[in-house]
C-alpha cells in the first residue's frame, strides 16, 4: 500500500507538470488551430537558459527564473511572427511539418550552444525529505506540484477575468466575431505562443531541478502529445486531468509493470492507452466534436 | 530552329490508347528511355562511394513513394513511417536468418506483413483525421519500436539482427554495382504501378478522399475501405524499401527505426512534393544528400574555420529544419513543380507569355 501510494504521488507531480506543457498545447490550438511539436525545445530552451544564468552568472534562483520567462515570451513571440504567421489557414500537414522543422532548428541550436552532457541544477530546495503519513516526499517534489498549482490558478483566474484572457477565449470561439469585435486576433496568437514557451519553460525548469538537464528533456514535448489529445486538443481542463491520467497511469505501470517486462513499458504506456480511448472518442475525453458540411 | 523545350506540338491522338498513355508525345516517351538508360549505366563509370549513395537514395524513393500514396495522395498523415520500415527490416531478417528461406521470398513476405500492420493501424482511420490521426500513428511508431526492442526472442532485443546480402543463384548481391541493379529495377516497378494506381479507380478514389473524405463518401466510395487500403498499398512499399535496406546494410536494430527516421521520410516528401511519384523520388535523393553534401562543405571549410566540425551535428539539424520551413514557405509543392516550373519557363522562352 505504502509503495502503491508512493508510486500514486509521484505520478500527480510528474502529471502536473505535464499538465502544464500540455496547457501550453492546448492553448496554441485553441487559439490557430496549430498543434506545435517543438514544445519539447521551447521547455529545453527555457530550462536552459535559466541554468546558464544560475551557474554562469551566478543570478539568484527567482531572479534567473522570471528572466528565463520573460526570454521564452520574447522567444514564443518572434518565433509566431516569423515561422507560424505563414501557415495560419494552410492545410494539417504544413502545419506539422512547419513545427517539426521548427523543433528540428531549435534541437540544433540547443546542440550547437549547450553540447550533449547532463548538467545538474544547483540545489534550490532543501534535501532533507518530507514525510506524509508513511510516504516519503522529496521537497522538489512538493515544491513542483505547489508551482505548478500556483500556474494553473493563475491562467485560470486570467482567461476568466482578464481583458486579455477573454479576448484570447473570444478568438478561440469565432474568429471572425472577434476580429469585428476589435481584437486583434494576430496579437492572440502571439500572446498565445508566448505563454506556451513560458508554460513550457516553467515545466522544464521543474523537471531539471527532479532529473537533471539534457537534449533528451525535449522528449517531453512528443510525451505531452497524448495527454493533449487524450484530454482533447481544445479543452484546457482537458489538458489538467490528461496529465493527470497519464502521469499516475505511466508511475503506476513503472512500478508495477516495468519489472515484469524487463523496463521501457512506462514510456510506452501513454501511446496505448490513447490509441484504445480514441478508439472510442475520437475527439479525446473533452474535445469538441467537429462538424462537417460538405 | 525550333524549340528543343516544345514537346506537344504537332502531336494528335488518334484512339484511347495513345491518350491514356503515361507519357503520350513520342519525344518525351524517348526522354524517359534515355534517362533510364543514363540510370542504367552510371554505375560502370562511378565509384563505390557514389554508387552506394545512389543505391541509399534510391531505397528512401521506394519507401517516400510509399508515404507518398498514403500521405501525399490520400491526406492521411502518418509519422509511423519509421517503424514501418522497421517491420520491413525485421520481417526479411527473421525470414532469412532465422527460418533460412531465400530472400526471393522474404521481401515480399515482409511487404506483405508490413502492408497488415499498416492496415491494422490505419483502422483507427475512419474515425480519425487530421491532428488525431498523425498522434495515433505515433503511437503506431512508438508501440511497434517497443515491440520490436522487447520481444528477444524473436528480434535479439536492442542488439539487433545481422542480414547476409541476397543471393540468385550462385550469383551474391555483394558488390555496390549489383546490389544498386537490384534496387533499380525495385524502384522502377513501385514507380511504374504507382504511376498506373493514381490512373485506376482505385487511385482516382485515394484522390477523391484526400480532397474531401465527406463529399467523396456521398459520391459512393466506400471511405473505410479505400482509406485502409492506402494504409495497406503504402505499407507494402515502406515494408519493401525496410527490407531492402536491411539487406543493403546488413543490420537491424531498433535504433536504426526511431522517429527521426519517420520525420525524414516526412520531409522527403514534402521536399520533393506531395502527390508525385517523381517528387519522392527527387527528394530522396535531396534529403539523402543534404548531410553528405554539408559534411563536404565543412570539411572545406575547415581550414578557414576551426571550430566548424565540431558543431556538425546541430548545423545538420539546423539545416535540415531551415530546409522544411523555407520550401513550406516558398514552395509548398516541391521540388516536382520547381522542376516543372522550369519547363514552363522554357516552353515559352524567350517571350515568357
Amino acid at each position: 500500500m505504502t509503495f502503491f501510494l508512493q508510486m500514486l504521488v509521484t505520478g500527480i507531480v510528474v502529471g502536473s507538470v505535464y499538465a502544464l506543457v500540455a496547457l501550453g498545447f492546448v492553448l496554441i490550438y485553441k487559439s490557430s488551430d496549430a498543434i506545435n511539436f517543438a514544445q519539447g525545445e521551447f521547455l529545453l530552451i527555457g530550462t536552459y537558459v535559466c541554468l546558464t544564468l544560475i551557474t554562469a552568472y551566478n543570478i539568484p534562483f527567482i531572479a534567473a527564473l522570471l528572466i528565463a520567462l520573460m526570454f521564452s515570451a520574447v522567444l514564443g513571440f518572434v518565433i509566431e511572427r516569423i515561422v507560424l504567421r505563414p501557415f495560419i489557414g494552410e492545410p494539417v500537414i504544413s502545419m506539422i511539418m512547419a513545427t517539426i522543422g521548427l523543433s528540428s532548428v531549435l534541437a540544433g541550436i540547443v546542440h550547437i550552444i549547450w553540447g550533449h552532457e547532463t548538467r545538474v541544477f544547483p540545489k534550490i530546495f532543501s534535501e532533507q525529505p518530507v514525510n506524509l503519513g508513511e510516504i516519503v516526499i522529496a521537497p522538489v517534489y512538493l515544491w513542483s506540484l505547489l508551482i505548478v498549482v500556483m500556474m494553473l490558478v493563475i491562467f485560470t483566474l486570467f482567461f476568466k477575468y482578464s481583458k486579455l484572457g477573454i479576448a484570447m477565449r473570444a478568438t478561440a470561439d469565432d474568429q471572425q466575431a472577434a476580429m469585428s469585435m476589435g481584437i486583434s486576433v494576430k496579437m492572440i496568437f502571439a500572446v498565445a505562443w508566448a505563454i506556451a514557451a513560458i508554460v513550457s519553460a516553467v515545466g522544464g525548469i521543474l523537471l531539471g531541478n527532479i532529473n537533471g538537464v539534457n537534449a533528451s528533456l525535449s522528449a517531453i514535448g512528443l510525451k505531452v502529445l497524448p495527454v493533449a489529445i487524450l484530454g482533447g486538443l481544445d479543452s484546457i481542463p482537458g489538458a489538467i486531468i490528461g496529465g493527470l491520467i497519464i502521469g499516475i497511469l505511466e508511475s503506476l505501470t513503472g512500478g508495477y509493470l516495468d519489472p515484469l517486462v524487463g523496463g521501457g513499458l512506462k514510456e510506452v504506456m501513454p501511446f496505448v492507452i490513447l490509441v484504445f480511448i480514441l478508439m472510442f472518442k475520437p475527439y479525446g475525453l473533452f474535445g469538441k466534436k467537429e462538424i462537417e458540411r460538405v | 530552329m525550333r524549340n528543343p523545350f516544345v514537346m506537344d506540338c504537332g502531336e494528335f491522338h488518334v484512339n484511347y490508347k495513345q491518350d491514356m498513355a503515361i507519357w503520350k508525345i513520342t519525344r518525351v516517351r524517348m526522354r524517359v528511355f534515355i534517362l533510364l538508360a543514363v540510370f542504367a549505366v552510371f554505375p560502370m563509370f562511378a565509384s563505390d562511394y557514389i554508387i552506394g549513395l545512389a543505391t541509399l537514395c534510391g531505397i528512401a524513393a521506394i519507401g517516400a513513394i510509399g508515404l507518398n500514396i498514403l500521405t501525399g495522395f490520400t491526406g492521411q498523415i502518418s509519422i509511423g513511417v519509421g517503424a514501418f520500415l522497421g517491420v520491413g527490416g525485421y520481417t526479411s531478417a527473421i525470414l532469412t536468418a532465422k527460418l533460412g528461406l531465400s530472400f526471393w521470398i522474404a521481401m515480399p513476405t515482409a511487404g506483405i506483413v508490413t502492408a497488415i500492420v499498416g492496415g491494422l493501424f490505419g483502422l483507427p482511420s475512419l474515425r480519425l483525421k487530421g491532428l488525431y490521426l498523425a498522434i495515433a500513428t505515433l503511437a503506431a511508431q512508438v508501440i511497434i519500436l517497443f515491440v520490436i526492442s522487447r520481444w528477444d526472442a524473436l528480434t535479439g532485443g536492442t542488439a539487433g539482427m545481422v542480414l547476409s546480402r541476397p543471393e540468385l543463384g550462385s550469383f551474391v548481391f555483394y558488390s555496390e554495382r549489383s546490389y544498386y541493379y537490384l534496387m533499380f529495377v525495385v524502384l522502377v516497378i513501385t514507380a511504374l504501378f504507382t504511376l498506373n494506381l493514381f490512373r485506376s479507380r482505385v487511385g482516382r478514389a485515394f484522390i477523391a478522399v484526400r480532397d474531401r473524405d465527406v463529399a467523396a463518401e456521398v459520391m459512393g466510395i466506400d471511405l473505410f475501405k479505400y482509406k485502409v487500403l492506402a494504409f495497406i498499398v503504402s505499407s507494402f512499399f515502406v515494408g519493401i524499401a525496410g527490407a531492402l535496406l536491411g539487406h543493403y546494410t546488413m543490420v537491424v536494430s531498433p535504433e536504426l527505426y526511431s522517429i527521426t527516421v519517420s520525420i525524414e521520410y516526412l520531409a522527403i516528401i514534402l521536399v520533393g512534393g506531395l502527390g508525385s511519384v517523381f517528387g519522392s523520388i527527387y527528394g530522396a535523393v535531396f534529403i539523402t544528400l543534404l548531410p553528405v553534401v554539408l559534411r563536404s562543405g565543412v570539411e572545406m571549410m575547415s581550414g578557414v574555420f576551426p571550430d566548424l566540425s565540431a558543431v556538425l551535428i546541430g548545423m545538420k539539424e539546423v539545416v535540415f529544419g531551415l530546409v522544411i520551413i523555407l520550401f513550406l514557405i516558398y514552395e509548398p509543392q516541391g521540388l516536382a513543380k520547381i522542376w516543372k516550373n522550369i519547363k514552363d519557363y522554357f516552353k515559352l522562352w524567350p517571350f515568357s507569355y
